[in-house]
């Protein structure tokens, strides 16, 4: 393929090896060392890390976790535009501003949908198992160059804000793929088989009803310690789902598995480990409750699982 | 013990996980113990147990991507006022609230994810350059300044909106992962399910998640309506002073 996802890797190892030599470089960085140290391991990540023996990147991790939480991390002094001029400069460029911010969407979803087959020769031009983020990145770059036309500024500019965004986010970027890593590690010492044990040993599913509040929680909570609702639905499927309700009670499977996935959905909503959706945003829209966004969405989440229960109980035993 | 009941040791890991968010350690150390701990509980070695760190986060690279990769754009366009025009730009809408606003991002961010466009949308290049400071915008055009503890909410409602949003869109999407794996995952139990009607059974919730999310957007907009007009403002006079005076 011409255009793949270790593109994507490189790039990104590039950027974030610009963020490290522009931390170390800055004297008036209150963290530079340890900062600088943090973004580099992590730019090497990116750049050789499948070239590495696993074990050396392992190290590294626990390395970057280690400087995360002894509060190395921290960012540097950024000299923003007074609001005199940031309106100064809106009403100059008015709507044009918005043309990069929407042309990332828009290239993404022209690459997704009309360009996943395109081949150039024997080779598809995008990547096809990644053809939403090889997308993504493409959409980037051309917005970028959009932004850098539009507002008369280089890529290097580009590259500062760039690095003032990741600062201000700090080790909030890493923490998804550090739990991504921690759900595989569950999966290898077999967590999740000794929690479904558990769930199945001790609750009477004799009850119909019972059985499908069982269903529907457990595959909230299981996607609350998992971060992950692909990650519960083969457990609690394959232990309760299946057995029980499908094996048992003959209920429709089709439903079973469309509302079971939506209750671990509903985990989704509540849990901090899956920071991509819920500690990020917190970080990126600069909010000093980390959880807050979680704790917007508990009560739409909780109430949606009570009405999945009922939708479970009626629609699959209809 | 017997071959049929699993280890339960590595159920330490949970234990770890648990106790170390609610003790509000960092996140990043709790994450990295509850691996060690986890795989130390299953009987790795120390080898074993940095490979099966390192392999896992090698694998999951593609992660950060998502966030990291518009951050340049992102950051270019504020710089040069992208949030204060679309706070602007909102403010020319009379009749926009935040409520209402989130109420018609919510319905656009779940239909396009019903027909497979996920990537509309998202917290880097979606949420934090428009659709918080146009929440913002709106507020501020009907009740002036916004306390930060106000602006905060709003942040968080717009953040929570897009994930609602997007989370009960995709899944009506029949080309989408979830459903291709609860498929396959039924398949190989021996049932056989078509992956349409998987994504249709999922329609019910979909249309509860947009009535009960819309709802208490609504309930945002009433709450704010309450809390800023209990702010301090131009004291009306209780004696009316004679017109003209």
């Amino acid at each position: 393929m011409v255009l793949s996802i270790q593109h994507l890797y490189i790039l990104v190892g590039l950027i974030l090896a610009v963020t490290a030599v522009m931390t170390l470089t800055d004297r008036q960085h209150p963290k530079r060392y340890t900062s600088g140290l943090f973004w580099a391991l992590y730019a090497l990540v990116f750049l050789i890390g499948d070239k590495l023996p696993p074990a050396v990147v392992g190290a590294g991790a626990i390395t970057m976790a280690v400087i995360a939480g002894l509060r190395g991390v921290g960012a540097g002094k950024h000299r923003e535009p007074t609001p005199a001029q940031y309106q100064a400069s809106a009403a100059r460029l008015g709507n044009k501003l918005f043309m990069p911010a929407l042309a990332i969407p828009l290239v993404t979803v022209i690459g997704t949908v009309l360009m996943s087959k395109v081949k150039i020769g024997d080779a598809f031009l995008l990547d096809p198992k990644n053809t939403t983020l090889v997308s993504l990145g493409v959409g980037c770059v051309i917005a970028l160059a959009l932004a850098c036309w539009l507002t008369r500024e280089t890529p290097v500019q580009g590259l500062r804000e760039s690095r003032r965004l990741t600062d201000a986010l700090g080790w909030a970027v890493v923490l998804p793929q550090m739990l991504g890593m921690l759900g595989l590690v569950f999966s290898d010492a077999g967590v999740g088989k000794a929690v479904a044990h558990i769930t199945t040993s001790y609750i009477n599913m004799d009850i119909r009803f019972v059985a499908v509040v069982v269903y529907v929680l457990g595959m909230a909570l299981f996607t609350i310690i998992m971060g992950n609702g692909f990650a519960a639905f083969p457990v609690m499927t394959g232990g309760v789902g299946v057995p029980v309700l499908v094996g048992v009670f003959h209920g429709d499977p089709a439903v079973m598995a469309a509302i079971g996935m939506f209750s671990g959905y509903c985990g989704t909503l509540m849990t901090p480990m899956a920071a991509n959706f819920n500690i990020v945003p917190a970080a990126l829209l600069e909010l000093p409750d980390k959880n807050a966004v979680i704790k917007v969405q508990i009560p739409t989440a909780a109430a949606l699982l009570v009405v999945n229960i009922f939708l479970l109980y009626f629609l699959m035993f209809r | 013990m017997t071959p049929d009941i699993p280890h339960l040791w590595p159920l330490i890991g949970v234990a770890v996980i648990i106790a170390g968010f609610i003790l509000r350690f960092n996140p990043m150390l709790v994450v990295i113990v509850t691996a060690i701990v986890t795989a130390a509980a299953a009987g790795f070695g120390p080898m074993a147990i940095l490979t099966a760190i390192g392999t896992g986060f090698i694998k999951t690279r593609n992660l950060p991507l998502i966030i990291l990769l518009p951050l340049a754009v992102i950051g270019l366009l504020e710089r040069h006022g992208l949030r204060q025009h679309a706070q602007n730009w909102i403010s020319r809408i009379k009749s926009a609230t935040a409520g209402r606003l989130l109420i018609v991002y919510l319905a656009a961010r779940e239909l396009t994810a019903a027909i497979g466009l996920t990537s509309l949308g998202g917290h880097p290049q979606m949420v934090r350059p428009l659709l918080a400071p146009m929440a913002e915008g709106a507020t501020e055009t009907r009740y002036g300044k916004l306390p930060e503890r106000l602006r905060h909410k709003l942040r968080a409602y717009a953040a929570a909106t897009d994930n609602v949003g997007l989370f009960f869109g995709e899944d009506i999407f029949v080309a989408f992962g979830a459903i291709v794996l609860m498929s396959t995952f039924l398949h190989e139990a021996g049932i056989d399910v078509e992956p349409l009607h998987i994504a249709l059974w999922g329609i019910p919730t979909a249309i509860a998640a947009f009535v009960i999310h819309s709802w208490r957007l609504r309930r945002l907009d009433q709450s704010i309506a309450r809390e800023m007009a209990g702010e301090p403002q131009p004291v009306v006079p209780a004696v009316a002073t004679p017109e003209g005076r």
